[in-house]
């Protein structure tokens, strides 16, 4: 028998490590990038203007997107409101009731369907659903489609912050003779919050982006969001109309909006990780 | 004691009409005060019967043991005092366990008062995640109207009866899972008194805890029993020897063996006993 050249093994060795380990540098660098251009064509959109005024119409000198920063706030966080109670209490029912059974399998499967699903097509039900029955765009109908994509988001995650807490806490609740809501809310919940409060804030994360499903609801409008019945500005849409517009000075506009959102993602996405951290700590 | 007998217990009883002797499970005393007894006790994991037939007593203001190898079925045999069991998908029950003679498996048993009466202690501590001081209150304000100053009162007499007072007295605002595993189990048995039960049931409460804190625990046990019936699961016999004053050793599901502790360990009827508290298996 002839023992294998050393020499070759180690060759093969150094070309997958290198192969790899470029792969790894390429993803980084991608990403690195994408940040890098937004944060250059984006910044100098950055000031004062931004914030606090509304748009101005093309070639005048100044105005920003504050209108749109205030609806997309007020849209997620309406999406919040919507999502988020119904998402934890299925992920409640996943966790705590329906344990295994083949009705929670099912509810399971839905969900990973539902989290899945193109968020154009959430866009264009919702569109069906609630624009074309009240013949009008609104905000309303921006923060129902943005709280679907939210739900199973929610509720996967919930389950699985609550299934990590340990049962031996649940039966010492319930063996106090604490009903199984009261021991949910006051011990489960108490112990799982930091995870909690990570789904909730990753769930935020992954809607702030979403442009296809407001393109069909909540639309755009050049002012201040007064009602939800309304067209309602937003800095997705926002992106998009102005990105592609002819204009210089709204080109610009589009890049700050999008260095925003990159830039709270980021903080949202570090913020919930910190969390899971402190947690585990 | 023993009012009531279910069909199903009736109809196990044709189909097996020794069952009842082929447990070996010995009557107390005449004069005992019966507080728990298990009739003709089957439990299921699914499809797989993890008891059979248990006939127990548990004599008032006494502590059993239970002892038995792992997988015995002395732990499943406990959760079923408190129907703890039914917090788990496809864990069945049948027969009965007559707590002062009402049989408490049955529908019309109302469960929260039921676990108010029969307080359970866990392998591992598990203190909830909040201050000393709220860890006994939640039991407390959850079974009874109470003002403040009566709840300071409570909390204090519970702690100072599971001779816990002294070390947490300056920490009532600090989490519980602050601390000492030893302290945790006893700040568990002060939450389970605190809601003024009548049963005790422990499961392996101390084979989390080190040497010193289960000496503290065990002479607990023995000053608790004046107020409660305790029912403590042990996989240390000596354990068993020291603080029961029945013991009944489980093999199989099946209760092969019950009497008084000093009769079990000295001189047992059973092999199989005599066996497994030399130390020959388990």
């Amino acid at each position: 028998m002839r023992q294998r050249s050393l020499t070759y093994r180690r060759g093969i060795d150094l070309g997958i490590r290198l192969i790899s380990g470029l792969a790894a540098l390429f993803g980084v660098a991608m990403l690195g990038w994408i940040l890098s251009i937004v944060i250059l064509k984006g910044m100098p959109a950055i000031n004062w203007q931004f914030f606090t005024e509304l748009p101005a119409p093309p070639g005048m000198p100044g105005g920003g997107l504050a209108n749109a920063i205030l609806g997309t706030l007020l849209i997620t966080l309406l999406a919040v409101l919507m999502g988020v109670p119904i998402g934890l209490a299925a992920g409640v029912w996943l966790a705590e009731f329906g344990q295994q059974s083949k009705t929670a399998e099912a509810v399971r499967f839905a969900a990973n369907l539902l989290m899945g699903t193109p968020s154009i097509i959430i866009g264009v039900f919702v569109y069906v659903a609630i624009v074309m029955t009240t013949g009008h765009f609104s905000g309303i109908s921006g923060a129902v489609a943005l709280a679907i994509i939210m739900l199973p988001v929610v509720a996967r995650t919930a389950e699985d912050m609550l299934a990590l807490v340990p049962s031996a806490l649940r039966e010492a609740a319930l063996a106090l003779g604490v009903p199984r809501w009261k021991a949910t809310l006051g011990i489960v919940f108490r112990s799982a919050k930091a995870g909690l409060l990570t789904g909730i804030l990753l769930a935020v994360a992954r809607v702030s982006g979403e442009t296809a499903p407001l393109l069909f609801t909540s639309l755009n409008s050049p002012y201040w969001p007064e009602s939800f019945n309304e067209p309602t500005a937003n800095l997705t849409v926002t992106i998009f109309n102005y990105a592609m517009s002819p204009y210089e000075d709204w080109q610009t506009l589009a890049w700050g909006a999008s260095l925003l959102i990159a830039a709270s993602v980021l903080g949202t996405t570090v913020i919930s990780r910190g969390l899971l951290w402190y947690r585990s700590k | 004691m023993i009012q009531t007998v279910t069909t199903e217990y009736q109809d196990q009883q044709r189909k097996r009409p020794f069952a009842l002797h082929s447990t070996k499970a010995q009557p107390l005393a005449e004069e005992t005060q019966i507080k728990i007894a298990t009739r003709g006790l089957n439990f299921y994991y699914d499809d797989q019967q993890a008891l059979f037939d248990n006939n127990l007593e548990i004599a008032a203001n006494q502590v059993t043991a239970i002892i038995g190898p792992s997988g015995c079925g002395k732990s499943t045999h406990l959760r079923t005092y408190n129907r703890i069991f039914e917090l788990y998908r496809g864990q069945r029950v049948s027969g009965e366990v007559l707590l002062d003679g009402q049989n408490i498996l049955d529908s019309s048993c109302d469960v929260l008062e039921l676990r108010r009466k029969v307080g359970m202690i866990f392998q591992k501590p598990t203190p909830f995640p909040m201050s000393v001081f709220d860890n006994i209150a939640y039991g407390l304000k959850q079974h009874y109207h109470i003002n403040r100053s009566e709840l300071r009162d409570r909390v204090e007499k519970a702690l100072q009866q599971a001779a816990l007072w002294d070390d947490v007295k300056d920490k009532l605002n600090q989490p519980g899972t602050a601390l000492s595993g030893g302290q945790q189990q006893r700040l568990c048995i002060a939450r389970a008194i605190a809601v003024e039960p009548e049963i005790l049931l422990m499961d392996e409460p101390t084979s989390a805890i080190d040497p010193v804190a289960t000496a503290r625990i065990e002479e607990l046990v023995d000053t608790l029993k004046e107020h409660y019936t305790i029912v403590i699961v042990t996989h240390n016999m000596q354990q068993a020897a020291r603080i029961s004053d029945y013991t009944a050793f489980f093999y199989k599901g099946e209760i092969i063996e019950f009497g008084a502790t000093d009769k079990i360990f000295t001189n047992p009827d059973n092999t199989k006993t005599q066996d497994y508290i030399t130390g020959r298996f388990g």
